[in-house]
């Protein structure tokens, strides 16, 4: 794979991201600037309401952009149809999935819809696909049940495996660690670190597990109220701006164990 | 590899009750017509009475299959409504498509006092009544399009039905107040439903226009299928939605226009059939779904139609009472046992 190492799979120019109705613009971050390469583990931290779900939902069309670029494999993303964006990239969303009959298997298997002929129906390459995914985050002993049956853990893992399945260079997650517990969370942690390393995929992802993040992810981005600074751990700790994350008087950033802890 | 579910018992089960059920629906009657004449008769080969050959021919047999069409029309689109809508509780009534036919039909009849010698000058037949009921409809329908395209929430636009059900309502109960009991007595008739009254022509137009919808919705099992995770998931699969809800909601509003047209306002059954059949399926595949959800509602609708034309009496109940009160009941009985046993 000689030469992917600077394949760029995401970048961002100027970039303006927030909400805007006909009577007025209410931005809430500008001068993003990013240029992601392929095969990375990226976390995405901020303060509540700093806008990273924003962010996050510019980056994957769910909402439109204020000013400035976005380009996906070189292409802008305004260019490119869902259709086609649902093969570069797929999404682990916050929201809660509708009340359905879904099984875990038939869940996953539609993240083949953007593979599928009219009628969805699934061909071996399909199914390949499908346990692969199963297989790479370890689910096979729930592929029957339904999705009602589900803890929250579980659930995250399924729709980990349904965005898998649709087999996308780039995975975008809201807050997967969200509502679950330590355990759970290192869990999906760590299964999104070896899916970068066996797949080569780039996933991004916000969260608030900081210490976690510094311990797992290729690289940061850290929104602050008026700064967006992207690179890797060590050079955001060098450059200190990893501590101007959190407001000071309580939380203090340790260099020396790379963590946070309280302020005592 | 996890083997997929196939349903092949469960359509053959299907298919065999609809049958049963059609057959004892054609052969029992005001009129007391034997088993044995009644096979010879659907053969063509019966000598015995033309009186019955006519019966069978001319009311029993168009009589049910409007009761198959009616019932697998609403059921789809009750299907199609909750899970666009992503409500349990969304039916082909609560667009408001049904209201706005009521509407048409209520203008039609009761608003002769106000329009007195212009409609009066043709008093309401079954065509004037179709077309007015149409008219309704597709004046709802156009109104609720306007609306897609300048909402972007679907939630709204299934209050928005709502409210134009209460309009529609709000209009209905002003024209009655004004109306004389005659008039008051035809329409209430009228939405009392009826399943009788189509010739053989009137059920081809009928029949026509709810495959040529069906049609369309087989483009539209796929996108149904994403829309299962929400709105933001089937848009990251790569699904048009603006294109989904549009093909959806028209081909809804058509049907249930069309059906409300020739039968009257059938409540209950669009509600009620997806319910019934996701109970029999245990599954959310719209490719399995929508026709064992056609068969459900045609099954109901035809027992529902034996039941209110009393077997061997004279009378005959309105069919609208009869689905609900005959419906609801099974459908209380099978959520509760359905809770029981997940429990």
């Amino acid at each position: 794979m000689a030469g992917t190492k600077q394949h760029i799979v995401l970048q961002t120019k100027n970039l303006s991201i927030g909400y805007s109705s006909k009577h007025e613009e209410n931005c809430i971050a500008k001068d993003l600037n990013i240029t992601l390469t392929k095969g990375k583990l990226v976390c995405l931290l901020g303060r509540n309401g700093i806008g990273k779900s924003t962010l996050l939902r510019t980056l994957s069309k769910t909402q439109e952009k204020l000013s400035g670029d976005i380009n996906i494999d070189g292409e802008k993303l305004l260019n490119i149809s869902s259709a086609d964006l649902s093969k570069k990239m797929s999404l682990v969303l916050t929201e809660r999935i509708p009340e359905s009959q879904l099984s875990v298997y038939e869940l996953i298997a539609l993240g083949r819809q953007p593979y599928t002929n009219w009628l969805g129906r699934l061909s071996k390459e399909d199914v390949m696909r499908i346990e692969q995914a199963i297989e790479l985050v370890d689910i096979k002993d729930i592929c029957t049940k339904k999705n009602y049956e589900l803890s929250d853990g579980q659930l995250q893992k399924v729709m980990i495996a349904r965005a898998l399945a649709q087999d996308t260079d780039i995975i975008i997650l809201d807050e997967p660690t969200a509502h679950l517990d330590l355990h759970h969370k290192i869990e999906v942690f760590k299964i999104l670190q070896s899916l970068v390393h066996k797949t080569n995929k780039t996933i991004i992802l916000s969260t608030h597990e900081v210490n976690l993040a510094l311990q797992l992810a290729d690289e940061l981005w850290l929104m602050t109220e008026n700064k967006f600074t992207t690179g890797t751990i060590d050079n955001l700790i060098k450059s200190k701006d990893l501590e101007t994350i959190f407001p000071k008087n309580q939380i203090v950033f340790n260099p020396d164990l790379k963590q946070f802890t309280l302020k005592k | 590899m996890i083997p997929q579910k196939t349903y092949t018992k469960q359509a053959l089960f299907l298919g065999i009750l609809l049958m049963a059920t059609w057959l004892v629906n054609i052969s029992l009657g005001s009129v007391d017509i034997p088993f044995k004449d009644l096979f010879q008769i659907i053969f063509g080969s019966n000598e015995s009475k033309e009186s019955w050959n006519y019966i069978v021919w001319n009311f029993r047999i168009p009589k049910s299959i409007t009761a198959i069409l009616v019932g697998s029309g609403l059921g789809i689109s009750g299907l199609l409504m909750q899970t666009l809508f992503r409500n349990p509780l969304a039916g082909p009534f609560v667009l408001g498509i049904s209201s706005g036919a009521s509407l048409g039909v209520a203008v039609l009849i009761l608003g002769s006092t106000f329009l007195g010698s212009f409609l009066g000058a043709f008093s309401p037949s079954s065509y004037s009544v179709t077309i007015a009921s149409s008219l309704g409809s597709f004046l709802v329908l156009s109104v609720v399009l306007i609306a897609i395209k300048k909402i972007r929430n679907t939630m709204s636009i299934l209050i928005i039905g709502l409210m134009f059900g209460s309009i529609s309502a709000a209009i209905i109960n002003v024209l009655s107040y004004f109306s004389s009991a005659e008039l008051l007595q035809q329409f209430i008739f009228w939405s009392f439903g009826s399943l009788g009254n189509l010739s053989w022509q009137e059920l081809g137009v009928f029949s026509g226009i709810l495959l040529f919808s069906i049609l369309f919705l087989l483009k539209s099992i796929k996108p149904l299928n994403g829309l299962l995770l929400g709105e933001n998931y089937a848009v990251s699969m790569g699904i048009n939605l603006k294109k989904t809800r549009t093909l959806v909601l028209v081909v809804t509003s058509l049907m249930t226009g069309v059906i409300t047209a020739f039968s009257g306002p059938i409540a209950f059954i669009g509600l009620a059939v997806p319910h019934l059949t996701k109970l029999l399926f245990d599954t959310s595949d719209h490719k399995v779904l929508i026709p064992s959800v056609a068969f459900t509602g045609a099954i109901l609708m035809l027992i529902c139609d034996t039941i209110a034309q009393v077997p061997n009496s004279e009378y005959t109940l309105p069919i609208n009472a009869i689905t609900s009160l005959f419906g609801a009941p099974i459908v209380i009985w099978l959520l509760i046992r359905k809770q029981k046993s997940t429990i």
